[in-house]
């Protein structure tokens, strides 16, 4: 048994919950600082009260090589407003006030490394945060990150692409801790009409190397394609659909959003 | 074999690690794809044939080796010291950049790649690669920032007439560091049939490596041209950095020639006092950009900062690995040169020797006169002139008010 399997995990034992009472979990990113901080807080609340499982919330950062349109323009507004990073903390900290659903941050490894991994470890932990998804740090680059996870208890979400090998699947599966974020397709961020096969047997391939929480996520905006998703893994993550959501409508537009989402879910 | 004790073998570094630079931070999509570029690029280093059609590509095609040429009118303003020019920017294609395109697209076309991307900030290496992708019959996808497009559009122009199609890029701040951000997003999507052709020793393992493998030509026919021309080595090699590809490539051949000062001059811009400069290593510090940990330009959370010269080849905030290395260690020194001494190296070159530069080129020549007085007039100093300054007239035109009215911008 590695250590990722023996510190316990508030987002695995959430996924779990809504396995047990629905199809699966819903796991709903949005960045922090967009529109405004606070708007950004009561949104990621609006989401967890129309039936969010698990929230994500993304650290603006100049130079976001896995996004897409939609979510880089709205962390570059949330960057231009002053995005400082400890809004990240009390962005979690407030939403933690106030509702109960488990609060990764999604970050790009260099503000983590200029905040310190240490500090940034235990100023999250003290927020309330239960740990952080890496798109651009693999588990053979990660060792302080690995080390600080263990020392604070959070979870440290890695990814699995279609392209991974064997090996590499092993590596993310035994490494991660909350779940497996599976990389629907080769691509960035961004809403598609069609998800194809490419996810399905991802996850096929995560469960014979010991997953039992992988969580599929990039290209998905529609309760059918949440459906269709928890009918083999066990969340969705939804990301660009909600932020344009936000965009466009406001919490009120986003919270409608959630709630129709939520309904691919068995809600 | 001997096996030497001599601890410092500073050419023998294969990474992905240079000192505590370097290493592979990517999206897990792309690891695929750099392990098998990884593996590609040592079946092809050990492969004779490789080395030999390469070589052969250069020969016909580059036209190398390139020349030396000695510059005693524009040495007069050195200091006197002994000054001589590595002729990259006589390249075919105008500039160093061609060395690491054709090794690259060779690599390639090794593991049957059919489409090439690159980024570009002067349009240099955009230039090259799609002439490479010509050359090979390959598709080729040049991503370049918004604001590069306006300033080299005769470089843009270039790659539309080599058959490449050039995308701007309006994200970010819209230069070199958006547009290699724009040629990773569609390497992920279209890793299967791509090659990214980056075009500089920085990026994840193991293109810092590489690339220097393929440039590393330069400084390795200057340093036998030298000895030849002079009977000895030169007092100290002079280039300018921005991601450090020129540099390196003359550098790599002296870094166990301890006696050879190594002098890398990055883009000062309006000066370092100000905010409105490109001096990664003089300004920045330690993280991580673009895939690897090395220095660059950001602020206290760790944004990075925008970068700024009138050379749109300097143009970028952060530096490859193995130059945050030898700076670390103190084998190579990197100095700010502003724009304004940049052009006036640049008027001076071109009227006392007949020679136009390329703007980035110049920031080494304005480093080579200040470095020349220190050094006086019994020092040797061999200059990269990594690129020709066409891609330039209109911007040095403009900067000096010798366009007619009409006939510019």
């Amino acid at each position: 048994m590695t250590a990722a399997g023996v510190i316990e995990s508030p987002v695995a034992s959430a996924i779990e919950a809504s396995r047990r009472s629905r199809a699966g979990a819903l796991i709903g990113y949005l960045p922090v600082g967009f529109p405004s901080l606070d708007e950004s807080i009561d949104a990621a609340v609006a989401l967890v009260e129309n039936g969010v499982d698990v929230l994500e919330l993304g650290i603006p950062y100049s130079d976001p090589v896995m996004d897409g349109p939609v979510i880089q323009k709205a962390t570059q507004a949330s960057l231009d407003a002053g995005f400082r990073l400890r809004d990240a903390f009390t962005a979690v900290e407030k939403i933690r006030a106030r509702v109960d659903a488990p609060v990764l941050l999604m970050t790009y490894w260099n503000p983590v490394v200029q905040y310190g991994v240490a500090r940034f470890a235990d100023d999250l932990r003290s927020a309330g945060g239960a740990g952080l998804i890496t798109p651009d740090l693999t588990v053979d680059s990660g060792a302080d990150w690995l080390t600080e996870s263990d020392r604070t208890g959070l979870d440290r979400v890695f990814l699995a692409a279609p392209t991974s090998t064997e090996e590499r699947l092993r590596l993310a599966v035994e490494n991660s801790r909350g779940f497996v974020y599976t990389v629907s397709t080769m691509g960035t961020t961004g809403a598609r009409a069609e998800l194809g096969l490419a996810a399905e047997k991802l996850v096929g391939r995560l469960r014979s190397v010991g997953s039992t929480s992988a969580c599929v996520g990039i290209g998905v905006s529609t309760a059918d394609q949440i459906a269709d998703i928890l009918g083999y893994a066990d969340g969705a993550i939804v990301g660009s659909a909600l932020v344009r959501a936000l965009a466009e409508d406001g919490v009120d537009g986003v919270a409608r959003l959630a709630a129709q989402l939520a309904t691919g879910t068995g809600r | 074999m001997t096996i030497d004790s001599s601890p410092t073998h500073l050419r023998d570094e294969t990474g992905p690690f240079f000192g505590e630079f370097g290493g592979r931070f990517m999206p897990e999509s792309l690891i695929a794809a750099l392990d098998e570029l990884s593996a590609a690029y040592d079946d092809a280093k050990a492969d004779p044939e490789f080395h030999r059609e390469l070589a052969e590509l250069h020969r016909t095609y580059t036209g190398r080796p390139s020349i030396i040429t000695e510059v005693p009118r524009f040495a007069e303003h050195a200091g006197g010291a002994r000054i001589l020019l590595k002729r990259e920017d006589l390249n075919h294609t105008g500039s160093h950049k061609i060395c690491n395109v054709l090794g690259q697209a060779l690599i390639a076309k090794r593991i049957g790649k059919t489409r090439l991307i690159a980024e570009t900030g002067a349009g240099q290496h955009g230039v090259a690669t799609a002439t490479a992708a010509a050359l090979f019959g390959m598709e080729c996808v040049v991503y370049m920032g918004e604001v590069d497009t306006e300033r080299q559009a005769l470089n843009v122009a270039r790659m539309r007439l080599l058959g490449a199609e050039v995308i701007p890029v309006t994200t970010g701040t819209r230069t070199l560091k958006d547009a290699l951000n724009e040629a990773f997003r569609d390497w992920v999507a279209n890793v299967e049939n791509t090659h990214y052709l980056l075009g500089t020793v920085a990026g994840p393992h193991p293109f810092p490596v590489m690339v220097r493998d393929f440039v590393k030509i330069i400084g390795e026919e200057a340093r036998q041209q030298v000895i030849d021309m002079t009977g000895a080595l030169p007092d100290a090699v002079v280039a300018c950095v921005g991601g450090g590809s020129n540099a390196i490539g003359i550098f790599h051949a002296f870094l166990d020639d301890p006696d050879v000062a190594l002098h890398g001059y990055e883009a000062g811009g309006d000066g370092v006092d100000t905010l409105r400069h490109a001096a990664s290593i003089t300004m920045g510090r330690p993280g991580v950009l673009h895939g690897s940990r090395s220095i660059m330009l950001q602020d206290e959370d760790g944004q990075t900062v925008d970068s700024h010269s009138i050379s749109a080849g300097l143009d970028y905030p952060g530096v490859g690995p193995e130059h945050a290395w030898l700076a670390s260690i103190g084998r190579a020194t990197y100095t700010p040169v502003t724009d304004a001494a940049a052009m006036q190296a640049f008027r001076l070159l071109c009227q006392t020797e007949g020679i136009i530069p390329a703007i980035e080129s110049a920031h080494a020549l304005a480093g080579a006169i200040q470095l020349g007085r220190t050094l006086g007039e019994k020092a040797t100093i061999l200059i990269n002139l990594s690129g020709r300054g066409d891609k330039d007239v209109e911007t040095a035109g403009a900067y000096f008010g010798v366009l007619d009215a009409g006939a510019g911008a």
